[in-house]
């Protein structure tokens, strides 16, 4: 990629006096995390190639709050997600989309009540919309005919019951898409949620993320792609546990588009 | 006078059994209301939706195809014999004999779906008993299912096989007494099922069988009553409450928690720059709510009829990632841990007239920590709860409790909500780096 991308804050759009047609909310593990900073960079990348006025908060986005919601700290929560309302109200931002399920339930459920009402979509959703417009263009590629299987991250999934925006991404990119055992509705958690990212598992026989990387191994396959930042750690830490780093990737679906384009 | 005793016999056990049971059921509700209240209801039609879809329909059931088609043989049977069962009662108080017999072929046709539904159940009842106590699926033999909760388990089935097999005893008895053209014994019903138990009965004189047939209604119809009052008692409470239980059930997305309002207030007012932090509180202003939940009373009602409802089928402790994984997190565990501690709070009433504190709580004496550390909210339980319990809420409210209460989160949870606090990010990067990234696009 030759030409670079230009990624505007609010604040710049703003002092232009231009509103984007959408928000790109990046959240912390996005912005920070090396990984899932791979996946916001192809993200931007596909807004970029479909033309989609875009732009970010910058340092002007806070934590969700969700880890600390569900680690039971809702006062902290609140906090947050005031906060962000202040900013997101102040910028009268009307669509948001985010590559994190987490910060996409939060924003789109949670922050109505205390005063955040916009529309909110997860990154695949997007995605979905901008090929359904014709916007952005996918065809096979580099992922044609391989065999993929992808892990559904529950706040997406059984919190939100979209299970098919994902899916159709990898139709479009002409995969075999083999299903786990357990999956969509009955998916296994990677073992991330509900703050457990942040601390050491309960004592037990195994960690979650092993079992579910299993059973993504018993479907074979030669990618297993995520849709959320803290299972695409979990699962790669769990392909690192099992050591298959050698044959098989953890890949978001928005890499996956943004590589087989080549992007 | 002689005449009527059979018919005031039954009057006597009938009151008695619909009696005990009414009290005890005024009980669970008493119980249920020491829960917070769960202001209006609304989507009402949603819910009444859902009441047709997963609680009538048992379209949750059938998530897993054999025990669900099962239990669909067993709910059906429990629904239609109970047309049987309001014959039974006519005829016990007024001492007729099978008294929709005019409806005839009408009446053939349904003495057969009976029979044919009882054999059914049977088939059923047996197949259950199998996968508990043979086969003994994982799910049925969890730690939380020693003791009373298996027994329990067992004795609903030996009571359905004893309350299906007087119902056939007594068709076959009566169908032979027919045939002899005993009195009293009218030409009724068709009997495709007990017909086969009729080479038992050759040979039996009419006073036999005239007896058997007596000792078969009787057992049949005390059975039911016992078994009513047993419901109280036992897991089996679900197939009263699993139908209120679904109408009250969740019909927000999953993935979405309630806000605190006691929170939202005091976030509002922090944020306010005008507002002043040394102000009282205006008068008559409620003290502010506990945060979360360390004891049932401090769960909502939904939640405590969530507890009484839970049948133990263990579908969401199969489903649970922490339970899988060798974690002691067991969601029905939960469940089962709310009711134990509400029915002990429901005895302590009963002794002292109001509830005298006994020292315990829900917390620790009854759900501990490292249980409600382990859950990842992925939902799974809620997901598969055939009759839409909720133990999520449950263990979220008590994490509320032990964090806003007590700040009694692991350390590392607590690192991290520092660093959200002091940079708006779970782990410790400078909110000022933020959009690094776009440099390496």
């Amino acid at each position: 990629m030759s030409e670079t991308i230009q990624v505007p804050t609010m604040a710049e759009c703003l002092a232009q006096g231009k509103q984007p047609e959408v928000l790109f909310w990046v959240g912390c593990a996005g912005s920070f995390d090396d990984r899932a900073k791979k996946i916001t960079k192809a993200f931007v990348k596909l807004l970029h190639n479909a033309n989609v006025d875009f732009a970010v908060l910058g340092t002007e986005e806070s934590c969700s709050g969700d880890p600390a919601k569900r680690a039971g700290n809702e006062f902290l929560f609140q906090m947050q997600a005031m906060m962000n309302i202040q900013v997101l109200n102040g910028y009268e931002i009307k669509k948001i989309v985010t590559a994190c399920p987490h910060c996409f339930n939060t924003l789109k459920n949670e922050y109505p009540e205390l005063g955040g009402n916009y529309e909110v979509v997860h990154h695949t959703q997007f995605l979905k919309d901008l090929l359904n417009e014709g916007r952005l263009k996918v065809q096979g590629g580099k992922f044609k005919g391989k065999r993929i299987t992808f892990h559904d991250p529950c706040y997406l999934g059984r919190a939100n019951n979209e299970y098919e925006a994902p899916r159709d991404l990898l139709r479009k990119l002409e995969v075999e898409l083999v299903e786990m055992k357990r999956c969509k509705q009955r998916g296994l958690c990677c073992g991330a949620g509900g703050a457990q990212m942040f601390k050491e598992p309960e004592k037990g026989d195994k960690d979650v993320n092993v079992e579910r990387t299993e059973q993504a191994l018993e479907t074979k396959p030669e990618v297993i792609a995520a849709g959320c930042p803290f299972c695409n750690t979990m699962m790669t830490d769990g392909i690192k546990a099992k050591e298959k780093e050698g044959d098989i990737q953890v890949m978001d679906v928005a890499e996956m588009i943004a590589n087989a384009e080549d992007l | 006078m002689l005449d009527y005793l059979p018919n005031i016999l039954f009057l006597i056990a009938l009151i008695a059994g619909i009696g005990y049971f009414t009290r005890n059921i005024r009980k669970v509700i008493r119980n249920i209301k020491l829960g917070r209240e769960i202001g209006e209801v609304t989507d009402k039609k949603e819910r009444w939706g859902n009441v047709v879809r997963i609680a009538l329909g048992q379209s949750k059931m059938v998530v897993r195809p054999v025990s669900g088609l099962m239990h669909i043989f067993v709910y059906v049977g429990f629904v239609i014999i109970n047309v049987e069962v309001l014959e039974i009662i006519i005829d016990g108080i007024l001492g007729t004999h099978r008294i929709f017999a005019f409806l005839g072929p009408v009446y053939d046709w349904l003495i057969a779906a009976f029979e044919i539904l009882a054999l059914l159940v049977l088939i059923a009842v047996i197949i259950f008993w199998i996968r508990r106590n043979i086969q003994r699926i994982k799910r049925f033999i969890s730690p939380e299912m020693k003791g009373w909760p298996k027994n329990d388990a067992n004795y609903i089935l030996y009571f359905e096989v004893v309350l299906m097999l007087l119902f056939l005893t007594m068709n076959a008895a009566d169908h032979q007494l027919q045939h002899l053209g005993a009195p009293h014994y009218i030409e009724a019903g068709m009997f495709p099922v007990s017909s086969h138990l009729l080479p038992l009965m050759e040979g039996l004189s009419a006073d036999t069988l005239i007896l058997v047939e007596r000792i078969a209604w009787w057992f049949h119809i005390l059975g039911i009553l016992v078994f009513l009052n047993y419901l109280y008692f036992s897991k089996h409470l679900h197939i009263i409450l699993a139908f209120p239980n679904v109408f009250f059930g969740k019909i927000r997305p999953k993935g979405q928690f309630k806000n605190l309002e006691s929170v939202t207030n005091e976030v509002k007012l922090m944020m306010d720059p005008n507002a002043d932090p040394f102000a009282a509180p205006p008068e008559g202003a409620e003290a502010p709510a506990k945060f979360g939940a360390s004891d049932v009373m401090d769960l909502d009602r939904v939640q405590l009829l969530n507890a009484y409802t839970c049948t133990e089928c263990g579908r969401c402790t199969s489903e649970c990632p922490a339970n899988q994984t060798g974690k002691k997190l067991s969601p029905r565990r939960i469940m089962m841990a709310t009711r134990d501690r509400l029915e002990e709070i429901g005895k302590n009433i009963d002794k002292n007239g109001e509830f005298k504190d006994d020292g315990k709580q829900l917390l620790d004496d009854h759900i501990s920590r490292e249980e409600l550390w382990a859950c990842t909210t992925c939902n799974a339980c809620v997901e598969a709860c055939p009759v839409s319990i909720d133990p999520l809420s449950i263990i979220m409210d008590m994490r509320q409790y032990l964090v806003m209460e007590q700040s009694a989160a692991p350390t590392e949870l607590n690192v991290a909500m520092t660093n959200i606090e002091n940079n708006g990010a779970p782990w410790p990067y400078n909110q000022m780096d933020r959009l690094n990234w776009k440099n390496e696009v």
